[in-house]
């Protein structure tokens, strides 16, 4: 089944293209993460699948069209869109009651039982609670609603490394359930890179790459090369080369394993290493093409 | 035992109530709603207890005068507490609305509440029913309560002199109740355009909610006023401000409305100024649902 299906995705704000023409489909059950650079229409993107924006083009979430049905559609969407957007002023239990009232599909005792693993007070205000409570807060919240779709936009931004850590464990241990799809933008890529089971990235509102951590692995090889090897290594068009402690790493891209085996040490990059490789190239063909416009 | 648990998933579940949860959420976020109309009331009576010392001889001294002018002078307390309060709530009304659309584009919890299944029509329309439905039965019963309180401290002070029966006697308080219920409808019906005009300013407003929403009508005025020596619009926002009573009472004979027959329901409904007034006050809570739509974070 197909819970995302864009077609001619297209979202301008003045002259700026926040979005250009993305073809995207997301089945349910994957987990996949969105990668990109500050400004590259990720939370465009999002903001239009949540129904948040008006966009131009072909988008259906579930079935439905999000500008034209965002509080039917919430009924099974769920997001967590940035860090400690939970209004300040609100009593923890006075929240839930909230919550309780307007969602047909939230499960407070569900609630009530992940947050008796933390330290949060029922009866403390949102603003009493540290950012990584308040993470906390919400993450119970939206993995008490049944949802269909959770959507995370940098769920985990300023929050210290045992936060962060226990996001993503709770949210594979106790929520997710191989029916639900989950979409997942983050600078923390690391973080993440076992949790997926998809990938993409996206650079000037335009998808550069889309895969499966199963294409990914087998696709792209990390080499070290042995000084031997490089002139060789570099025969095989290496996407990206750096040093490290005088050594070449050179990033590959479908090329054979086991001829890459015998010209060094040879590993899965991890997707932060791609995303450098690949999006620091567009960079530097950017300002190319931009020094070229300005002669 | 032979009755059996039922099971939580058999319960059925209870149905969503976006509206009724939306208001309540608008009163837990905005206390002072009922603390404000509260605080003036303790300030009221609190005055009222001060100054009881003197009540005696100012009570003996309106006795003095004929009915009608002695039925003012006792009144006249109890009517300004009313006013006092009623005056309050219209400012907590019109604040409330400017901040109801831009406090959570501010503090970025638009994210939070547009994650839920609560559509924009149903957040502005509960937001709209905080000065028009909920203010006005708070503000009734602190009115009410406020002057039965009046009237037990003004009764206890005059015991003494054998003059607690003139304060029940001169301000019949189930009379004056029907008044003050009256009047509350009237106004949040007249008033019901300028807190559609505020919700739909907090809305636009990036920053200055209130100058967005005053100024408009006050440049207008003062372009009027220069370029065509008329006032026009100045009497049109002093007429929605203060011209409830116009075609509510009938104020002809007196400055004091004691008498249930001077309630003109049927006019005040065949005003056209009320109806116009509606008509625009629709139209800012369609606009302000709009932009709750096309609005995110500031």
């Amino acid at each position: 089944m197909t819970t995302i299906e864009a077609h001619g995705l297209r979202k301008v704000y003045g002259t700026k293209v926040a979005l250009d023409n993305v073809l995207l489909r997301v089945d349910q059950g994957r987990i996949l993460g969105i990668i990109g650079p500050n400004g590259a229409g990720k939370t465009t993107a999002l903001n239009a699948i949540l129904g948040l924006t008006a966009y131009q083009g072909e988008l259906k979430v579930l079935g439905r069209d999000p500008w034209a049905e965002r509080d039917q559609l919430m009924r099974d969407v769920s997001f967590i869109a940035d860090v400690a957007v939970l209004p300040r002023w609100i009593r923890v239990s006075d929240l839930l009651d909230y919550v309780a009232g307007v969602h047909p599909k939230f499960d407070r005792a569900k609630a009530e039982t992940f947050l008796a693993k933390t330290e949060i007070n029922h009866a403390s205000k949102v603003r009493q609670l540290s950012k990584g409570m308040i993470a906390q807060l919400h993450l119970a919240i939206v993995m008490a609603i049944d949802a269909k779709l959770l959507v995370l936009d940098e769920p985990t931004l300023g929050l210290d490394i045992l936060y962060r850590k226990q996001f993503y464990d709770s949210l594979l241990n106790d929520y997710f359930d191989g029916e639900r799809t989950i979409i997942v933008t983050t600078h923390q890529v690391e973080e993440v890179q076992d949790v997926l089971t998809d990938l993409m990235f996206i650079n000037h509102g335009r998808i550069v790459l889309e895969c499966s951590m199963e294409q990914f692995e087998s696709r792209y090889v990390e080499l070290m090369v042995h000084p031997d090897h490089v002139a060789g290594a570099r025969s095989l068009k290496p996407i990206n080369e750096r040093q490290l402690f005088g050594r070449s790493i050179m990033l590959f891209d479908q090329v054979d394993r086991p001829q890459l085996a015998a010209m060094g040490d040879v590993r899965t990059p991890s997707i932060a290493d791609l995303f450098v490789a690949m999006m620091g190239n567009s960079a530097v063909t950017d300002h190319q093409s931009q020094v070229r416009e300005a002669k | 035992m032979n009755t059996s648990p039922i099971p939580n998933s058999e319960l059925p579940a209870p149905s969503p109530k976006p509206f009724l949860w939306s208001v309540k959420r608008e009163i837990w976020e905005n206390k002072s709603i009922y603390i404000a109309p509260l605080i003036v009331s303790g300030v009221i009576l609190l005055g009222a207890l001060i100054s009881a010392g003197h009540l005696p001889q100012r009570r003996q001294a309106a006795m003095m005068l004929d009915e009608a002018h002695r039925s003012i002078a006792i009144e006249l307390p109890y009517n300004i507490a009313a006013g006092m309060i009623v005056i309050t709530a219209f400012i907590v009304g019109l604040f409330y609305c400017l901040d109801a659309l831009y406090g959570e584009r501010r503090e970025r919890s638009i994210l939070f509440w547009k994650s839920l299944p609560v559509s924009d029509v149903t957040t502005v329309l509960s937001k709209m029913s905080i000065p028009v439905l909920v203010l006005p039965p708070i503000v009734f019963v602190v009115v009410v309560v406020t002057q039965f309180l009046m009237l037990l401290i003004s009764s206890a002070v005059l015991m003494p002199s054998g003059l607690a029966s003139t304060s029940w006697a001169n301000f019949n308080l189930l009379q004056q109740s029907v008044i003050s219920f009256y009047s509350l409808i009237i106004i949040a019906l007249w008033h019901a355009p300028i807190y559609g005009w505020a919700l739909l300013m907090s809305g636009i407003a990036r920053r200055a909610t209130f100058l967005w929403a005053v100024m408009p009508p006050l440049a207008l005025a003062a372009f009027e006023k220069i370029t065509f020596n008329t006032s026009y619009v100045w009497s049109l926002v002093k007429n929605r401000l203060l011209g409830a009573g116009d075609a509510a009472f009938d104020l002809h004979h007196t400055i004091s409305i004691d008498s249930l027959s001077q309630l003109t329901p049927g006019r005040f409904f065949a005003t056209p100024g009320l109806w116009i007034g509606l008509v625009f006050a629709a139209a800012f809570v369609i606009g302000a649902i709009r932009l709750r739509r096309y609005r995110g974070p500031l």
